[in-house]
């Protein structure tokens, strides 16, 4: 990893197989009585986070304290980005105070890749626009894995509004390169014919059923209804057709587990006897979170 | 004052002229082409090896005056106009104020008659404001020097107010200009709708948002029998219908950008504003389907639709950004390199899509070398080269992404009502 954490696409296999190990590491370390390590002692973590956030914004500055590195947050809100400065105005500055990363969250797909070709500092994507959000899809890997020998041959189904989801696309890039048979579906505006070309292994369909049909691990997507920019399907009938509810679970296969980035919304997306179920996993991802949030940020600035 | 241009390969499209001469210029005017001119108190120009054409005309460009005088001025437009061998320039209505009457036209006129190192010729607005629902003064505008009418960034999205305006325009001699958008198909949109669109995270501006308008403006040209010219085509689509309706014989014409023509999504580093313009760069498909529209005939200028931005509001992040790029000083080597020298187009085709292709749209009296036409001639080599770095730009902006490129060939020297407008160094 050269300077800081951009996206899955440009990650070589070998880098994302080292960073889920090394999280492997980390895991017993969150039920430990003393949770902190000195590996980052003096180092300065700032996130900024320009877009709402809790568990992303927790994760990282929980993994920077664990590590024993300094973290300062920074929500739009409350800083100058609210006067009117610009982007990279704003990251200029910050850069000026010397943190050894900058973990940022943009609402603008593409802003920490813009941003990085004109600072010096490691800058680390926790989330940008529509496009990637690297540390969810290696902590979803990082969560399958903990159920699963290997990722290669797993069929994996991603249901909801991919069309705008970083979650998707992060998680596509970095199962493809693991030989994943990956089933995107959601409702017909929101499934762009264009998806099949992110990555080889990429199958479509609009049928909730289709999808889940042997599937290993069902990977639900929250309706992003503030990056709706139109209407883009009926918001009344979308539970009926793209919600998870218990009875689809039959058609996967008998251990398949339920994720979803959070925060859910019950009873659009999926049921709550979903949610609650057994096989969902969802507190699995918040808890790897932060082991895999460690391992970025020590083998970025460690 | 007089200019003797000395042995240079004359192309004269519009004389169907093409051999080695000298060109005479006298008090503004040419006064003849030949080889015994007299050359008793002129200045001479030796063009040996070079190319000399009668002055480029760019019928689509930004000049931000009034209004938006940090990112150009008529003053700066037309020194990086010079500097791209163009001697006339037509400038877009999207001031601040729009150019929606005879005062700010005339304003712009009366500005570049004192400022401007080339001719520069306002296009009106069709609607008040480019609002898009009250036609615009398009007879006093013409009486005081507009020479056609575009709502260019926001085009008319109400048929009938576009029906209004063509039979308004064919009715005072103007050609209707459309930048051609369904601006509900491409809202939000900042770049081609494709593959690449989707991998980005960024939305897309499918080519059916320009194919649906050239479509129906086509149909209104039809309805009215307006002069209608399609800018900056950018589709196969619209290519096709452009062509099938000049085959109907409907008097229709398009132009062509240097980026639409050499550049396709592909080609676009990622989030970097200097590769965001309307209509996008699109797939290669479309590149190719522009291309040749250019070479048979179907596309009759190549305009730059010259967009400068100051470096402000192009740092930001790609959403943010405005949409635009400047091209004066790259056109005609891009041309060149894109369209000559693969052999798609002759030197004689390429000084007609800058010369007479847009006369014939615009009938501004120029374009041509004969005898008592305006002294503008634009001298090119089509051998030396040269790197384009933008810092250097006479424009005000440095938003282009074609800095740092490698040419061959480009403009030696630009003459205007007879001056020496700009120079090589």
């Amino acid at each position: 990893m050269p300077a800081g954490l951009l996206g899955i696409e440009e990650l070589e296999r070998p880098e994302i197989e080292a960073i889920l190990s090394r999280a492997k590491d980390f895991q017993p370390l969150q039920s430990q009585s003393l949770k902190k390590l000195d590996a980052l002692r003096g180092k300065l973590i700032v996130n900024l986070f320009y877009e709402a956030s809790t568990r992303t914004r927790t994760s990282f500055e929980i993994a920077a304290k664990r590590l024993g590195a300094d973290a300062v947050s920074i929500t739009a809100a409350s800083s100058s980005v609210s006067k009117g400065e610009s982007l990279v105005d704003t990251l200029n500055t910050l850069a000026a105070m010397r943190p050894d990363a900058i973990v940022m969250r943009h609402s603008a797909s593409g802003a920490p890749h813009f941003l990085s070709r004109h600072l010096p500092t490691p800058i680390i994507n926790a989330g940008d626009g529509t496009h990637e959000h690297p540390t969810q899809a290696l902590l979803d890997a990082r969560t399958i894995l903990d159920r699963r020998e290997r990722l290669e041959g797993l069929r994996v189904a991603i249901i909801g509004d991919i069309a705008h989801s970083r979650v998707a696309r992060s998680n596509i890039h970095l199962l493809a390169k693991f030989g994943v048979e990956i089933v995107l579906c959601g409702p017909a505006s929101l499934l762009p014919k264009e998806l099949t070309q992110l990555a080889p292994s990429v199958r479509l369909t609009t049928d909730i059923r289709e999808a889940i049909r042997d599937t290993d691990v069902i990977m639900m997507l929250r309706v992003q209804l503030e990056r709706q920019h139109e209407a883009n399907f009926p918001a009344s009938e979308y539970f009926q057709f793209y919600g998870l509810r218990l009875e689809h679970l039959d058609a996967a296969k008998p251990d398949a587990i339920v994720m979803h980035p959070g925060p859910i919304n019950r009873g659009r997306e999926l049921s709550s006897e979903v949610a609650d179920f057994q096989r969902s996993v969802i507190l699995n991802q918040v808890e790897n979170g932060i082991a895999v949030r460690m391992a970025v940020l020590e083998r970025i600035i460690g | 004052m007089a200019i003797l241009i000395k042995n240079g390969r004359v192309i004269d499209p519009a004389s169907a002229t093409d051999r080695i001469d000298d060109v005479l210029i006298v008090g503004g005017k040419i006064a003849g082409v030949g080889t015994s001119l007299p050359t008793a108190g002129t200045e001479i120009f030796d063009a040996s090896g070079l190319i000399v054409a009668p002055g480029f005309i760019d019928m689509h460009v930004h000049l931000r005056e009034p209004g938006f005088e940090h990112a150009e001025t008529i003053e700066s437009g037309a020194r990086a106009a010079a500097a791209g061998g163009f001697t006339s320039i037509c400038a877009m209505p999207n001031t601040k104020p729009v150019n929606d009457s005879a005062t700010v036209t005339s304003y712009i006129v009366e500005k570049a008659r004192r400022m401007a190192v080339v001719n520069v010729f306002p296009i009106g607005a069709i609607t008040k404001g480019s609002q898009g629902e009250e036609l615009a003064a398009l007879g006093a505008m013409k009486a005081a020097g507009a020479v056609a009418v575009s709502d260019d960034g926001r085009p008319v999205m109400n048929s009938r107010v576009m029906r209004r305006a063509m039979e308004f325009a064919r009715s005072y001699g103007l050609p209707v200009i459309d930048h051609c958008e369904d601006l509900n198909l491409s809202a939000g949109g900042d770049m081609h709708e494709g593959a690449l669109s989707v991998r980005w995270g960024l939305r897309g501006i499918p080519s059916a948002s320009e194919d649906v308008m050239v479509a129906r403006d086509l149909v209104l040209a039809q309805l009215t029998g307006a002069r209608f010219h399609v800018a900056h085509i950018s589709t196969r689509n619209a290519v096709a219908m452009v062509e099938y309706a000049r085959l109907q014989g409907l008097p229709v014409t398009c132009e062509a950008t240097p980026h639409h023509f050499s550049l396709t999504h592909e080609d676009m580093l990622p989030y970097d504003s200097n590769y965001k313009m309307k209509p996008p760069l699109r797939a290669a498909c479309d590149r190719g389907a522009v291309v040749d529209g250019i070479v048979r005939g179907t596309v009759s200028a190549i305009a730059t639709d010259h967009a400068p931005h100051a470096g402000s509001d192009k740092m930001q992040e790609f959403e943010a950004c405005p949409f635009g790029i400047i091209g004066l000083e790259t056109a005609l080597a891009s041309a060149l390199e894109e369209l000559v020298y693969p052999g798609k187009i002759t030197l004689n085709r390429l000084v007609e899509l800058f010369t007479t292709g847009p006369e014939s749209v615009l009938r501004l009296g120029r374009g041509t070398l004969s005898p008592g036409a305006p002294g503008d001639v634009t001298i090119f080599g089509a051998d030396f080269q040269w790197t384009y770095d933008v810092n250097q730009s006479c424009s005000r902006s440095r938003n282009s992404p074609f800095h740092g490129r490698t040419f061959r060939g480009g403009p030696v020297a630009t003459i205007v009502n007879g001056e020496l407008a700009w120079r090589r160094a």
